[in-house]
C-alpha cells in the first residue's frame, strides 16, 4: 500500500457508460501535466448508478470523498484543490466513506453510509465492490480475502463446512431459493469419485445486473466461495460459466483465476494441503435457457443448450453424468463471509425462513437506480422509497416487478409485504435472481406483461410444447389486446393456458414464463378489461388504442398539421380547402406529431393519449 | 419393487420409467416424443401423469419408478392437459390430413381423435418452411414437424451419424441439417420410420396409398447376408414403401439404404425373372433346367480342354454366408481351382 494520494474511478461496465473512460484519459492526462503524484485505482460498480461517472479521492490517512456525476471539464478543478490543497471541493462532493482505519473526516461532507441510499443497506456480498481494484488479488488480500479458504483447508472438515453453510440459512440466490448446505450435502454423498463445481454466472433477467456487478467488482469472492464449496464437496474441478456478452466480467475473472493460481489458491495441492482444485471459465453464446442448471450443464458438455428431465438431479448424474453442484455467483460470493464470521452472524440478518441479504438491482421508474444489498426480510417499501428515493416527481409508484420475466408484480397497494422467499411467493411472484423493476402510472399492465412474455417466448429453446407454442400464443393474445383487437374470452384464454404452460413446461422457464401475466392480471385486472372492453389504455402505452381527433369547432385551418403529418392522414385543414382538419383513422399511425405540432391546441386525444405527452404533463382531454 | 398404477399394484424394475412399467401392465399411456430404443426427451409432454404427493403432473416417460409409488394415469386434469397441448401443436400444423401421405397411420391425428380436438381456441403464426425434397429420397416437410426429436436422436444415438440437429429457438426451432442445406446423408430412412408425423415422408411412396390400403408383408432383406427383417407395404401388386419390421429381428429397427429405398427393382420392366441362353448373339429366353444343363455342360468341356485354371468363380455378398461356403467348396473341390472372390472378400 502506497502512502500516495489515491484517485479512484469507477471503473465497472455503469461507470462505463456513463462516460468513466473520457474522465479516466482527463484525471491521467491532468496528472501528467501538473507532475502531481497520485495513484490512479480503477474499482468496480459501489451501487449508485444514478451518480454515475463516480471519481473519489483518498488522501492519506484522510476519508475517502466521492464526486458525482463528475464531468470532464470539472476534474481539474477537483483534483487541484483536493489533491494539492487537501480541500475537497465541496461543490461537486456527493459523500465522504467512514473511516475504517482512524482517518480524519472532512467537516462539512455527509457520510457515504449515512446517505438514504445506503443507510438501509447491510453490505456482505457487496463488502468490497467499489472499495477495492478487482485487478489485484493483494486487494482483496488485504479485506480479509481467502482467510475463510485457508480457515476451510487447515482446520474444517468437509463435513463441518457443510453444517456451518446449513445452519447459516443460506439458500440459492439464483432464484430457486434451495437450501446450499442441503445441496452441497447431496453433493458429497453423491456416489462417485469425480465431482464437479459450477458456478451459474449466465445473468439474464432483463433489468438484472447483481452478479455482473459482483464478477467485476470483487471476483476472488466468487472464486474462495468456490475453493470452499468444492474442499466441502469433494471437487477438483469447478467451472464458471459466464455470459460472454460480459466482456468486463470475463477479463476481470481470468485475471482472478491467474493471480489465485500464482497464489496457490488454485491448482494441484493448495497451499500445501494436498487438495487440488482449478476452475475453468466456459463462456455462454447469449441463450437466456443456460441459466436453467441442466441446460447449462449441455452447454458446458459442447451440446445444444437444452435443459433435460429432472430426475436424475445434478447432485447425482450432472457435468458428463458426475456428481455436480451448480450455485449462482451471489450465493458463492456469501460463503467466505459465512465461514469467517459464522453461521450464527449470518443468519442473525433476515427472517425466519430466509436468511442474510439479497443484492437487488433497483431499476425502472425509480430516482436512484442502482445495485443494493438487503437483509432479507425487509419491507419492499423501504426499498422503493427510502433506497430507491420513491418514483419520479408527479408520477405515482403503482407496482414493482420481482424476479424478472419469471416473477410476477407487487401492486402499490401491497407495498409493506416483506422481501422474503415466503411473502414474495404468497404475493404470486418470487424472489428470483434480484431484478427489480419499478413501473409508474405510466406503464400499462398489458404492455409490461407482453414486454417480459416476449422475452421468455424469444429465449424458449423450442424443446417442450408447452413453452414453445403456449408462450407464444400467450404472447399473441396480449398482442391483440394491446392492437385493440382483444376477444371476450380472452382474459378467460389466459388464465387457462397460461396455467397449463405453467403446470406441463419442462424447466423453469417454461413453468414460470406466464408467472408476470398472471400476476398481473390478478392485481390489475380493471386494466385488462378496460383494453379489452373500451378499447382504451389508461396510460397511453398502448399508441393503437389512442386515436387523434380534430375538433372542428375550433381548428384555424393553418394548415401546419397537414404538412407535418408523415402519412399524409390529415384532410383539409388548409384556408383553401376551406375546412376544418381531419384525421384519418384508419391511415394514422399515432405518430403524435399534429398533436405537438398544433400551435391552437385544437387536437385532441380519445381513449388514451402517447406516454411521452404523460411525462411532459400534458393533461389529456376528451371531446 | 412395487407401485401401483391406476389402482392396480404391479412390479416392477429399478431404474424403469412409468411409462415402461406402465406399458409392461398393459397401461396406454399416449406419448409423441417417447421411443423406447431413444434417449428419453421429455418434450412433447402428452405423457404426463399425476404422482401421489407431487402437486405437479410429471412426465412418465422421464421419471424412474421409485417404492410405493402411486400414479393415476388418467383423470379430468390429465385429460385437459393433453387436450391443451394437442390443440397447441395442431394450432401451428398444417392440418392438411386430407392429402398427407402419413394420414390412417400418423400418432397426431390419432391423439386428436382419441382426445377430441376439434375447434381449436388457440390461434396464431404458423411455421411455414418450404419443403425440401432436393435430397433423392426424403421429402422433408418442416411445416408438418412437432420437433418431438426422435429423428435428430435417431441420427445421432442410433446410427452415430448426426446428419441433422435443432436450430434457431423458441417457437421457430426447426431441425435442420448443418447451416440448414439439402439433407446429403447415408439415407438410412431412420428418420422417415421414426417420425410419428407426416414432416418427414419417403419420396418413392408419394401419392401411391396410405396405411389402411396396404398388405404389410414381413420378411428378410436381400442385400445381403445380415438379413434384416423388413415389412413389404404392398398395395394392389405394387411394393409402396418398406419399413424396417417391428418384430424382433437382427436388424433392431434399423435398415441401410438398400434395405430402405432400393426397392423399385421389384417392379422394373428390366428385371430379369427367367434364365437366358445367349444362341447366335441373341439372348433367347430358357427354362431353369435348360439354364442349369448348359452352364455344367461348358464348365465342363473348358476345365477338360483348359485346365480347371482357366476358370474362375465371382460370387456376392447379396448372398447368405451358407450359400457363399458352398459357392467356394464347389469351386475348390468342384472345379479345383482358387480362383475364387466375391466382393466382400473370401
Amino acid at each position: 500500500m502506497t502512502n500516495k494520494p489515491k484517485i479512484i474511478l469507477g471503473m465497472g461496465t455503469c461507470g462505463m457508460a456513463a462516460g468513466a473512460k473520457t474522465l479516466l484519459e482527463k484525471v491521467e492526462s491532468h496528472i501528467r501535466e501538473k507532475k502531481i503524484d497520485a495513484e490512479i485505482v480503477h474499482v468496480g460498480c459501489i451501487g449508485m448508478c444514478h451518480e454515475e461517472p463516480l471519481l473519489d479521492i483518498a488522501m492519506p490517512n484522510r476519508c475517502r470523498v466521492i464526486y458525482n456525476k463528475v464531468k470532464p471539464e470539472d476534474v481539474s478543478k477537483i483534483i487541484d484543490s483536493h489533491v494539492l490543497k487537501d480541500k475537497p471541493s465541496k461543490e461537486h462532493a456527493l459523500s465522504q466513506i467512514l473511516p475504517d482505519n482512524g482517518a480524519n473526516p472532512y467537516i462539512g461532507i455527509t457520510y457515504f453510509e449515512e446517505m438514504p441510499f445506503n443507510r438501509k443497506q447491510q453490505r456482505i456480498v457487496l463488502k468490497n465492490c467499489g472499495f477495492i481494484n478487482p485487478l489485484y488479488i493483494d486487494e482483496y488480500i488485504a479485506r480479509d480475502g481467502y482467510e475463510a479458504a485457508k480457515k476451510v483447508l487447515f482446520s474444517m472438515k468437509p463435513e463441518e463446512i457443510i453444517d456451518t453453510v446449513k445452519r447459516s440459512g443460506l439458500r440459492g440466490r439464483g432464484g430457486g431459493g434451495f437450501p446450499t448446505g442441503l445441496k452441497w450435502e447431496f453433493c458429497r454423498k453423491a456416489a462417485g469419485d469425480t465431482k464437479y463445481l459450477i458456478c451459474n454466472a449466465d445473468e439474464g433477467d432483463p433489468g438484472a445486473f447483481m452478479d455482473r456487478s459482483v464478477l467485476e467488482g470483487d471476483p476472488h469472492s466468487v472464486l474462495e466461495g468456490m475453493i470452499i464449496a468444492a474442499y466441502a464437496i469433494g471437487a477438483n474441478q469447478g467451472y464458471i460459466y459466464v455470459r460472454a456478452e460480459y466482456p468486463l466480467a470475463v477479463k476481470h475473472l481470468k485475471i482472478a483465476i491467474d493471480q489465485a493460481r500464482e497464489k496457490d489458491f488454485l491448482g494441484k495441492n493448495i497451499l500445501g494441503t494436498g487438495f487440488d482444485f482449478d476452475i475453468d471459465l466456459k463462456q455462454g453464446a447469449g441463450a437466456f435457457v443456460c441459466g436453467e442448471e441442466t441446460a447449462l450443464i449441455a452447454s458446458i458438455e459442447g451440446e445444444r443448450g437444452m435443459p433435460r428431465a429432472k430426475p436424475p438431479f445434478p447432485a447425482n448424474k450432472g457435468l458428463w453424468g458426475k456428481p455436480t453442484n451448480i450455485n449462482n455467483v451471489e450465493t458463492f460470493a456469501n460463503v467466505p463471509q459465512i465461514i469467517l464470521k459464522g453461521a450464527d452472524w449470518y443468519s442473525g440478518f433476515g427472517t425466519e425462513k430466509s436468511k442474510g441479504t439479497k443484492v437487488f438491482a433497483l431499476t425502472g421508474k425509480i430516482k436512484r437506480p442502482g445495485l443494493i444489498e438487503v437483509p432479507m426480510g425487509i419491507p419492499l417499501k423501504e426499498i422503493i422509497f427510502d433506497i430507491g428515493g420513491g418514483v419520479a416527481d408527479g408520477t405515482k409508484f403503482k407496482a414493482v416487478q420481482t424476479g424478472g420475466p419469471s416473477g410476477g408484480c407487487i401492486p402499490a397497494e401491497l407495498i409493506d409485504t416483506s422481501v422474503d422467499y415466503e411473502s414474495l411467493t404468497a404475493a404470486g411472484t418470487m424472489m428470483g435472481s434480484g431484478g427489480m423493476v419499478v413501473m409508474d402510472n405510466a406503464n400499462c399492465m398489458v404492455e409490461m406483461a407482453r414486454f417480459f412474455l416476449n422475452f421468455s417466448t424469444e429465449e424458449s429453446c423450442g424443446k417442450c410444447v408447452p413453452c414453445r407454442i403456449g408462450t407464444k400464443r400467450l404472447l399473441e393474445i396480449l398482442e391483440r389486446i394491446i392492437a385493440g383487437k382483444g376477444r371476450e374470452n380472452d382474459l378467460d384464454l389466459l388464465s387457462r393456458l397460461g396455467s397449463t404452460v405453467k403446470g406441463a413446461s419442462l424447466c423453469g422457464l417454461g413453468q414460470t414464463a406466464p408467472n408476470p401475466v398472471l400476476s398481473m392480471m390478478r392485481y390489475f385486472k380493471d386494466e385488462y378489461e378496460e383494453h379489452i372492453k373500451d378499447k382504451s389504455c389508461r396510460t397511453g402505452a398502448c399508441t393503437a388504442l389512442s386515436r387523434y381527433i380534430v375538433n372542428p369547432d375550433t381548428c384555424k385551418m393553418c394548415g401546419i398539421c397537414v404538412k407535418g403529418c408523415p402519412v399524409e392522414a390529415i384532410a383539409d385543414g388548409t384556408k383553401k380547402a376551406k375546412k376544418p382538419a381531419l384525421i384519418d383513422d384508419e391511415k394514422c399511425i399515432r405518430c403524435g406529431i399534429c398533436f405537438e405540432k398544433c400551435p391552437f391546441g385544437v387536437i385532441y386525444t380519445k381513449g388514451a393519449k402517447k406516454a411521452a405527452h404523460v411525462k411532459e404533463g400534458l393533461s389529456e382531454v376528451k371531446v | 419393487m412395487k407401485l401401483i398404477i391406476d389402482n392396480k399394484e404391479i412390479l416392477a424394475n429399478e431404474g424403469e420409467t412409468i411409462l415402461e412399467a406402465a406399458k409392461r401392465s398393459g397401461v396406454k399411456i399416449p406419448t409423441l416424443c417417447h421411443h423406447p430404443k431413444l434417449s428419453n426427451y421429455g418434450g412433447c409432454r402428452v405423457c404426463v401423469v399425476e404422482v401421489g404427493g407431487m402437486n405437479r403432473l410429471i412426465t412418465s416417460c422421464t421419471t424412474p419408478v421409485s417404492e410405493g409409488m402411486v400414479v393415476n394415469t388418467d383423470s379430468q386434469r390429465i385429460r385437459e392437459t393433453r387436450k391443451t397441448l394437442l390443440e397447441l401443436i395442431l394450432s401451428d400444423h398444417p392440418n392438411d390430413c386430407m392429402t398427407c401421405d402419413k394420414t390412417g397411420d400418423c400418432t397426431l391425428q390419432d391423439l386428436a381423435y382419441e382426445y377430441g380436438v376439434k375447434e381449436n381456441p388457440y390461434t396464431g403464426a404458423i411455421r411455414q418452411y418450404p419443403t425440401e425434397d432436393k435430397n433423392p429420397y426424403i421429402i422433408r416437410d418442416f411445416s408438418k414437424c412437432i420437433l418431438c426429436a426422435k429423428c435428430t436422436r435417431v441420427c445421432d444415438e442410433v446410427r452415430g451419424v448426426g446428419a441433422i440437429d435443432i436450430m434457431k429457438r423458441g417457437f421457430y426451432a426447426k431441425v435442420a441439417t448443418p447451416f440448414d442445406g439439402v439433407l446429403d446423408c447415408e439415407f438410412c430412412g431412420n428418420c422417415v420410420d421414426v417420425c410419428p408425423v407426416g414432416s418427414l415422408t419417403e419420396k418413392l411412396a408419394k401419392g401411391k396409398g396410405r396405411g389402411w390400403e396396404t398388405r404389410k408383408v414381413d420378411t428378410t432383406c436381400a442385400y445381403c447376408g445380415v438379413g434384416c427383417g423388413i415389412t413389404l407395404h404392398i398395395k394392389d401388386s405394387t411394393v409402396i414403401k418398406v419399413t424396417p419390421t417391428e418384430k424382433e429381428s437382427v436388424n433392431n429397427g434399423s435398415l441401410c439404404v438398400k434395405g430402405k429405398f432400393a426397392y423399385d427393382f421389384i417392379n422394373s420392366a428390366d428385371r430379369l425373372k427367367k434364365p437366358l441362353i445367349k444362341k447366335e448373339s441373341k439372348f433367347v429366353e430358357a427354362t431353369w433346367d435348360e439354364a442349369v444343363d448348359y452352364t455344367v455342360k461348358r464348365l465342363k468341356e473348358i476345365k477338360e480342354k483348359h485346365g480347371s485354371d482357366s476358370i474362375g468363380g465371382l460370387s456376392s455378398a447379396r448372398c447368405t454366408n451358407e450359400e457363399n461356403y458352398i459357392f467356394q467348396k464347389f469351386i475348390r473341390a468342384g472345379i479345383g481351382t482358387n480362383n475364387v472372390d466375391h466382393c466382400a472378400r473370401y
